[in-house]
């Protein structure tokens, strides 16, 4: 297995460089997702399967697509200015040798074993109900963190669509797929969409017990709703749509009021009541599945770009 | 486990003061529309009294006031912990986010003719959030839960910088989101190595197991350089002038009042909760040093600008650099620290305070005459008094002149450095208060000139007086009571040795 884990360092350390060194832009994308994948491999042999499925779904899936949507549109502009000078790319380049090199030193020099929580959070468990620890850490013993994050998301959106002209407020975001789109993807998409949906589901699902959960889940369920955009089968949604903003916010607000009712239940706000905890973390998942499987798709369309009758 | 990790009375309080600005976000988006503008002030009222009433526990109590997230203390869970200065900022956000609130409600008001617009939606939400993130900025005692609120605060902040819609604002807050994301990923890479040398992100238990590790020092420089480029702390600040001029002028007094504040309250809690264990005079020095040089860089510059509200931006930068000599002058357990922790807070609010009225002056200027460039001022001050003492008040601050919160900061920070006998910081000092005098002077001398002027139009008058009211404050903090500073020295760590020999 030395060899494997070997091989899989030196693989990870070319692709990163391959992806630095790229000239065409599609190429470094192409570069990025293959880098994400092997960092997920990197995370299995680590045993962390959930950071596997999450760097999986999102740093290369979501964070790729996002890439190649984004590389299309700007090379459709003319050409920006000149590119970042020699000087600037060699102080990167050593900014970056540096904080690795610190990073690497800092990170030999920790404590051996390492001091961890886990044998803690394992052993609070079983007041949740819960059979994965890392679902529990994120929906119960941090939940305050994940409730916030999801917050984020929502500013995340905002923030996107306000970088729209004023004539499109209310309208539709591009659609992410050409005019005519190759029947091979529409064939893809009417396959892949339904079973990729039952996938999320269930690795939401199980996550309460196994590796997975609500946001591995929800990253497969934004995929989906991708390919079918891509092939045209349906078209990004008015902004101004009382349910998208509802599925939006669903997640968070499903939160925070769970967390907020909190002391009447279980004396504490985002405590959760003896008995009724696991119950109680599946119904804020799935909204939070919902959430998150709207959001990325938005993020990935971008600003909208035209009126909503269009 | 310490008694201060439980919950204490009044504890609640505090995730409400950040519940409530998060629930307001998610509302005003669902609802939309004006919805967002009426949620936004009608939910000020209350943040102020959570403020107020922490304020009020904080004070009464005499120690932090803590709360245990889901009954859980931490390492599992996350606490939240407010102490003096936690109490003091979040009394100053409460007072200056609703002042920027209420002076935009003429520039973000929605159209008569649409159900909602763009700008309107993403300013009051935005607005809101940079409530939600600087609470959570002030009362958490979690690192994580901290880069969760430093996220809150970026992407709150650079949609506010370029809610406009002109080219040259996205490429300022493009900048900006670039610094702002490269601060967030090192602050990100300090917190995974500290959690990886002591198993937890708790402040309190860090303080308590801090040991000097070679990861320690190296998560202390990094999570510092990435806050230092939030904070636009020189050579970090290219993208702070470009972003706080060309962004609307509510905006900008809440970017430059309160959100640069932010990463530098987290500055303080590192170096002086997590941290004072740490043996490390020359991380002390070095941001001493860039302070002093942010102060005679930014305000050289300041004296140099053509545009108003470029030349306050710039002035943001020297009086960021003010804040930084709180590391030399209040580290450590010497007689003086006192001083210099007081100085350095009052700076905070001070400068919160006189920065927010003179861009909301800035904006009425800009409104009336057409332009905010300096050169044609000549007479406007007669044409437009409030906004001019406005920006008299605020430059009276910037300045150190009393009677001003400005003057008390300086005056504070002055007597540190003597007392220590660390002279250089005294001379920065006044260097910096003379430049400030110089770039004040630009600003008044044409406008007060018998010059006759044409206005576009004249000046809103609540808006004037909503700009008036945050110089008036500033200019109060001068005379701030000596229970002030015993507020703000509530829970500060190594203080109840401080005075000994």
């Amino acid at each position: 297995m030395i060899l494997f884990d070997l091989g899989l360092a030196v693989l990870v350390l070319g692709v990163a460089a391959w992806t630095i060194a790229a000239r065409e832009m599609f190429s470094a994308v192409v570069g990025y997702v293959a880098y994400g994948l092997l960092l997920a491999i990197v995370w299995v042999r680590l045993y962390a399967p959930d950071v596997a499925l999450t760097e999986a779904a999102i740093g290369s899936g979501v964070t790729g697509v996002l890439l190649v949507v984004a590389s299309k549109r700007l090379s459709l502009l003319p050409q920006a200015d000149a590119p970042p000078g020699r000087g600037l790319k060699r102080a990167a380049a050593a900014l970056s040798v540096l904080v690795a090199g610190v990073l690497a030193a800092a990170v030999l020099t920790l404590p051996d074993p390492a001091p961890s929580l886990a044998p803690e959070a394992d052993r609070e468990l079983a007041a949740t109900g819960l059979g994965n620890a890392v679902t529990a850490v994120l929906i119960a013993y941090r939940s305050f963190d994940t409730m916030l994050e999801k917050v984020v998301l929502v500013l995340a959106v905002v923030g996107v669509w306000s970088v729209a002209p004023d004539r499109f407020w209310g309208g539709r975001p591009a659609p992410l797929g050409p005019p005519r789109p190759d029947a091979a993807l529409v064939f893809l998409a009417r396959v892949l969409a339904p079973i990729g949906i039952v996938i999320g589901v269930q690795m939401f699902w199980v996550g309460a017990d196994e590796p997975g959960g609500a946001f591995q889940g929800g990253a497969i369920l934004a995929a989906m709703a991708m390919i079918v955009m891509m092939a045209r089968l349906t078209e990004p949604p008015r902004i101004d749509s009382g349910r998208l903003r509802l599925a939006l916010i669903a997640g968070p607000a499903v939160f925070l009021v769970v967390g907020l009712a909190g002391p009447l239940m279980a004396g504490s706000f985002f405590a959760y009541p003896a008995g009724f905890a696991k119950p109680l973390i599946l119904f804020i998942e799935g909204f939070m599945v919902l959430s998150i499987a709207v959001t990325l798709p938005l993020l990935v369309a971008g600003p909208p770009s035209r009126k909503g009758e269009e | 486990m310490t008694p201060a990790e439980t919950t204490t009375a009044g504890g609640a309080l505090l995730v409400l003061a950040i519940l409530l600005p998060a629930a307001g976000i998610l509302a005003s988006f669902a609802l939309g529309g004006r919805n967002a503008e009426k949620i936004a002030l009608g939910s000020a009222p209350l943040a102020l009294l959570i403020a107020l009433a922490i304020l009020a526990e904080v004070w009464r109590s005499g120690r932090p006031i803590v709360y245990a997230i889901a009954g859980l203390s931490p390492p599992l869970g996350i606490a939240l912990r407010a102490d003096g200065i936690s109490a003091a900022m979040l009394v100053t956000t409460a007072l200056i986010i609703p002042a920027a609130g209420l002076y935009a409600r003429a520039g973000f008001a929605t159209p008569p003719e649409k159900r909602e617009s763009r700008k309107a939606l993403t300013f009051w939400i935005m607005l809101q959030a940079i409530s939600a993130a600087l609470a959570i900025v002030f009362v958490s005692g979690d690192l994580f839960n901290l880069y969760v609120a430093l996220e809150l605060l970026t992407f709150a902040a650079v949609p506010l910088a370029c809610v406009e819609g002109r080219a040259e604002t996205y490429a300022a807050a493009l900048r900006y989101l670039l610094f702002a994301l490269f601060g967030s990923i090192f602050y990100l890479l300090g917190c995974a190595l500290l959690y990886g040398a002591f198993g937890t992100l708790d402040i309190a238990l860090l303080a308590e197991r801090m040991r000097p590790l070679p990861a320690v020092t190296a998560a202390a420089a990094l999570m510092t350089a990435g806050l230092l480029a939030k904070t636009a702390l020189f050579p970090l600040h290219i993208w702070l002038p470009p972003a706080h001029a060309n962004a609307p002028a509510p905006a900008s007094a809440v970017l430059s009042g309160l959100v640069v504040k932010g990463s530098f309250f987290l500055t303080v809690r590192l170096w002086f909760y997590v941290l004072p264990a740490l043996p490390a005079a020359g991380f002390d020095a070095i941001l001493g040093a860039l302070g002093s040089a942010a102060v005679v860089f930014g305000s050289v510059l300041a004296l140099r600008q053509a545009r108003l509200k470029l030349l306050i931006a710039y002035s943001t930068i020297a009086q960021i650099g003010y804040l930084f000599l709180i590391f030399p002058l209040a580290s450590g357990l010497h007689p003086w620290t006192v001083d210099g922790w007081n100085g350095g807070m009052m700076q905070v609010l001070a400068h919160a305070f006189a920065k927010a009225a003179m861009f909301l002056a800035a904006g009425l200027l800009y409104e009336s005459l057409g332009h905010d460039k300096i050169a044609k001022f000549s007479g406007a001050a007669r044409a437009m008094p409030m906004t001019f003492l406005t920006l008299g008040l605020g430059g009276l601050s910037l300045m150190g002149l009393p009677p001003s919160g400005g003057f008390a900061a300086k005056w504070l920070l002055l007597r540190a450095s003597v007392a220590s006998g660390q002279w250089f910081w005294a001379l920065v000092l006044l260097a910096g208060g003379l430049l400030a005098a110089g770039y004040v002077y630009r600003i008044l001398a044409p406008a007060l000139s018998s010059h006759p002027v044409v206005l576009k139009a004249p000046p809103r008058r609540a808006g004037e007086a909503i700009a008036l009211t945050l110089a008036l404050v500033a200019v109060a903090l001068g005379f701030a009571p000596e229970s002030f500073f015993q507020l703000i020295a509530i829970g500060r760590p190594g203080l109840a040795t401080a005075g000994l020999p």
